[in-house]
């Protein structure tokens, strides 16, 4: 290697150096051609081409959040940002207008934690049975059958909610309201397990072999290797799987518009019902509210929240899956 | 058809026997890779398996932990591998392959340390038994390391992970994992091939101690490294023990035309 660097540094490159004990020397190497001009332009543009793909998700982004935040900027301009925090109520359509977010965060949050607390247990020990335990035959026919669930379309799962699980669930609990977070959270629950354990299984069954051939060499048992091995390697695959099984569940608008009710309320009980952040501003873009009013605005203002909602736990996710991140 | 020679009854040359491998054959679905070994293992020595690869030796040895369990389509075939003093087939149906595999340990190729830190990784084989005493794991994860000549490096950093240790701790951490639960046999599957000649050299070094406590079975690639560490060497080709006694009978006057061909570079 020395010489290699050596001969280059201050000779031309020869097939052989010429040694004093009389190695003739050969010719030295043809020059390479470089790359001809068109060649390199196709070069540039397909490199152009590509930035400019990757790029537009960022102006996209951009876009969205720089209008969200100038939208609201006009809101905050009557709205102050304290009683947007503070106020305890959210009417902004009623005469008496009050602009607290707080009844709609309360909302989207019981709803989210109804269906994590269905979604992450069942989607991650489905994940650990199809990874650790099914036999190949099992997993494939039960994964495509739980990744169907996510083609269901949301609307469908919306009047699922209302209709079927909030009159079963009252079987139970007769004082149980028509509309309802419980029901809506809990069909949200059953929407994201797939996006939970699909996720949550690859993670597991990328965590190689030989981990679990160790564990299974100092006698463990298979759910010791599932539990104690293969499921603390690939934590940072599966808490991505939580982290996006968590923004599709404050995300979600069709189920909570449906089945959830629409009056904001602030509460946390999942049986009351109340409006989500996703479900207030369905209502009042479908309505017909003069562009530019402060009632319009407060979409936007309710948007951005959401947004921030997703954001804080975004980076709470990214910041695990590095804290997480595995060496094996 | 390689020549199967028989195992005379003084190739052990007194030494007690740990286990005996009875015309074993293995197949990986249909295709046979094991074809009637019959071998003894000698209690608390040391006893090399070499071949060119493909030969089956690392099958075989994964045959006294049942690790082929683990996956499908794989069988066991004829008399099985006898645990002395009971006499137990291990391959048997009966037997529960967690409890051959808390008798019989094993290391790996390649160190595979658990994500868990260095003393969680020592400690695994007793958690998963989960019997004793915190003062008890703490003592016998401690005895472990020296056992594995590692605890003066890496008591002062027990609770940082496994993995951040260099490849050649690594190893020794594994070595430690296996002593760990006091196993009568330890497998060695070619321990050295990742590593350099220095930590090569510790890991040879810590072979030769342990036999003094334990029967070791190692296969490996190198011979040289089977003629320094091993009291008897198997000489396998295609699925076959082709020869086996002592070590330095096989190195210094083979009986099969094969081995000396093998020993000597002329293939493999």
């Amino acid at each position: 290697m020395s010489l290699v660097t050596h001969r280059a540094s201050n000779r031309p490159v020869t097939r052989e150096t010429s040694l004093p004990g009389g190695v003739h020397r050969l010719s030295p190497l043809p020059r390479l051609r470089g790359p001809g001009l068109l060649q390199r332009w196709q070069e540039r543009a397909i490199q152009a081409t590509l930035f400019l793909a990757a790029a537009s998700s960022i102006a996209i982004t951009l876009g969205i959040v720089g209008i969200l935040g100038f939208e609201s900027l006009a809101f905050f301009k009557q709205v102050s940002l304290f009683t947007f925090l503070t106020d305890t109520q959210w009417t902004p359509l009623f005469d008496d207008a009050h602009y607290g977010i707080m009844p709609l965060v309360a909302g989207t949050a019981t709803v989210a934690a109804v269906a994590l607390c269905l979604a992450l247990p069942v989607g991650t020990i489905t994940a650990i049975y199809l990874s650790e335990y099914a036999p190949h035959r099992v997993r494939e026919v039960v994964k495509p059958f739980l990744e169907l669930l996510t083609a269901v379309p949301t609307v469908v799962y919306g009047y699922f909610a209302l209709l079927f699980v909030t009159p079963l669930l009252r079987h139970f609990i007769p004082s149980l309201p028509g509309f309802n977070m419980l029901s809506a959270g809990l069909v949200i629950g059953v929407m994201i397990i797939p996006y939970v354990s699909s996720l949550s299984e690859d993670a597991m069954r990328a965590v190689p072999m030989h981990l679990r051939e160790a564990s299974y060499a100092m006698g463990a048992t298979r759910f010791q290797t599932s539990t104690r091995v293969v499921f603390p390697a690939a934590l940072s695959g599966v808490a991505a799987a939580y982290v996006l099984g968590f923004s599709r569940a404050i995300g979600e608008t069709m189920v909570v518009a449906i089945a959830a009710g629409m009056q904001p309320h602030l509460t946390f009980n999942p049986m009351e019902p109340a409006a989500t952040i996703t479900a207030y501003i369905v209502q009042v873009s479908l309505g017909d509210l003069p562009h530019g009013s402060l009632g319009y605005q407060t979409i936007f203002a309710a948007g951005l929240t959401l947004m921030l909602m997703t954001l804080v736990f975004n980076i709470g996710g990214h910041v695990l899956r590095k804290r997480f991140r595995e060496k094996y | 058809m390689v020549e199967t020679l028989n195992v005379s009854p003084d190739v052990l040359a007194g030494a007690a026997v740990k286990a005996r491998v009875q015309d074993l054959s293995f197949y990986y679905g249909t295709h046979r890779v094991l074809k009637n070994i019959t071998l003894s293992v000698a209690e608390k020595k040391v006893t090399a398996l070499i071949g060119p690869s493909g030969c089956g030796k690392t099958t075989l040895l994964r045959c006294f932990n049942r690790m082929h369990d683990l996956y499908p389509g794989n069988r066991y075939d004829g008399g099985g591998i006898r645990l002395l003093p009971e006499n137990t087939n291990i391959l048997g149906a009966d037997v529960d392959p967690i409890e051959v595999r808390m008798r019989i340990s094993m290391v790996f190729q390649k160190a595979n340390p658990f994500p868990k830190t260095v003393f969680e990784n020592v400690a695994y084989g007793l958690r998963v038994r989960g019997d004793l005493k915190k003062s008890d794991i703490n003592e016998r994860v401690e005895q472990a390391l020296r056992g594995a000549a590692l605890w003066d490096e890496v008591k002062d950093r027990l609770h940082s992970l496994g993995a951040n240790l260099s490849g050649g701790q690594q190893q020794r951490l594994c070595i430690a994992r296996a002593l760990v639960t006091d196993p009568e046999i330890i497998l060695f599957d070619e321990p050295t091939s990742a590593l350099d000649p220095i930590a090569t050299g510790k890991v040879e070094e810590l072979v030769a101690e342990l036999k003094t406590r334990v029967t070791i079975l190692i296969v490996t690639h190198n011979m040289q490294q089977a003629a320094r560490v091993s009291d008897f060497t198997g000489f396998m080709y295609i699925g076959e023990l082709a020869e086996f006694d002592r070590t330095e009978k096989i190195f210094t006057n083979p009986s099969n035309k094969l081995t000396e061909d093998y020993i000597t570079g002329r293939f493999g």
